[in-house]
């Protein structure tokens, strides 16, 4: 069936890069890899039969965080090679715990069964003969806004921290400092001197105040 | 969904035994083990994706949506973290971060 053999193309690119994220040996490349997986990760969910995530899976996946990332490992100046020493040393470990947990998988995958009620339970049917953007818009907005407005101050959190920590006060050219301007009073830094005709007024001694 | 559930689920299972793995193997770079972090959530989205096609229920595609946001969250805390420390210190190693350990 064809869509067998695109599920088993796009889901041997996915694994593939994937693969190719963790072994690769430049950074740059790992990031590009981790891009392509997330595409062919977008097609399996389309052919899932959710569209909407497929597009947002690439949008915020592929145009943020995969750029994000891009951008970190292009501006850091880290030498990477000392990065992956070890590398050989941890494999072992490394595929061991890996074969264990792939074992515990396939032991659940091959295992379960879907229990005879349970299609009854479920929370929230698909509509039909609507799209799937209706239908996820259809109950993110009624039934789990409150998850929602609460992703979306998670994101606010997350900018803020982001921005917090790596903003970075740099002390360079003169800058204005506005309380100090408006702290400033007239009495402090104006006298009248009465000047005498023919004599002029001599300048005021310096006080402590206005040497620094 | 004419493709069957198992399918979705070895290759999501396979997915996620990589990003395990990974973040063995690169024991030293935090970016690529948040690489790796992120690859283990997409498995879990696949996962999502696939039991709501298969059980026709909207609850999944609505739970991918929050994994989403908090794997994009956790990616800019995380590597803004990265930044800073490796202005601080110049270096990202991982072993190297013992700064708390007393």
């Amino acid at each position: 069936m064809l869509a067998n053999l695109f599920f088993d193309i796009f889901s041997a690119i996915l694994l593939v890069s994937a693969a190719m994220v963790i072994t690769s040996r430049n950074p740059v490349h790992s990031v590009l890899f981790l891009i392509l997986a997330f595409i062919n990760a977008a097609v399996l969910f389309l052919m899932a039969g959710a569209e909407f995530l497929a597009l947002v899976l690439v949008i915020v996946y592929v145009g943020a965080v995969a750029v994000l990332f891009l951008f970190v490992v292009m501006m850091l100046d880290v030498d990477f090679v000392a990065l992956r020493e070890g590398f050989q040393k941890y494999a072992p470990v490394g595929a061991l715990v890996g074969v264990v947990l792939f074992v515990e998988l396939a032991l659940v995958v091959t295992g379960w069964t879907i229990a005879p009620g349970a299609t009854g339970l479920r929370e929230a049917p698909m509509p039909d003969g609507v799209s799937n953007t209706v239908a996820l818009g259809s109950i993110l907005y009624t039934q789990y806004i409150f998850l929602f407005q609460m992703a979306g101050a998670i994101l606010l959190v997350s900018m803020i921290g982001a921005i917090v920590l790596t903003l970075r006060d740099r002390k360079r050219g003169k800058t204005q400092n506005m309380n100090q301007q408006h702290a400033r009073m007239a009495s402090e830094t104006l006298s009248m001197v009465n000047a005498k005709l023919g004599a002029g007024a001599a300048m005021p001694a310096k006080t402590p105040e206005d040497v620094v | 969904m004419q493709v069957p559930l198992s399918h979705f689920l070895v290759v999501a299972g396979l997915l996620m035994v990589l990003g395990v793995f990974g973040i063995f193997m690169n024991r030293k770079n935090i970016i690529i083990i948040m690489m790796s972090i992120e690859l283990i959530l997409l498995a879990a989205n696949i996962n999502f994706v696939a039991f709501s096609g298969a059980l026709h229920d909207m609850v999944g595609q609505v739970f991918t949506m929050f994994v989403l946001t908090v794997a994009a969250a956790e990616a800019a805390i995380g590597l803004a973290i990265v930044v800073i420390y490796s202005r601080n210190r110049g270096s990202i190693e991982v072993e190297d971060v013992t700064l708390m350990k007393g």
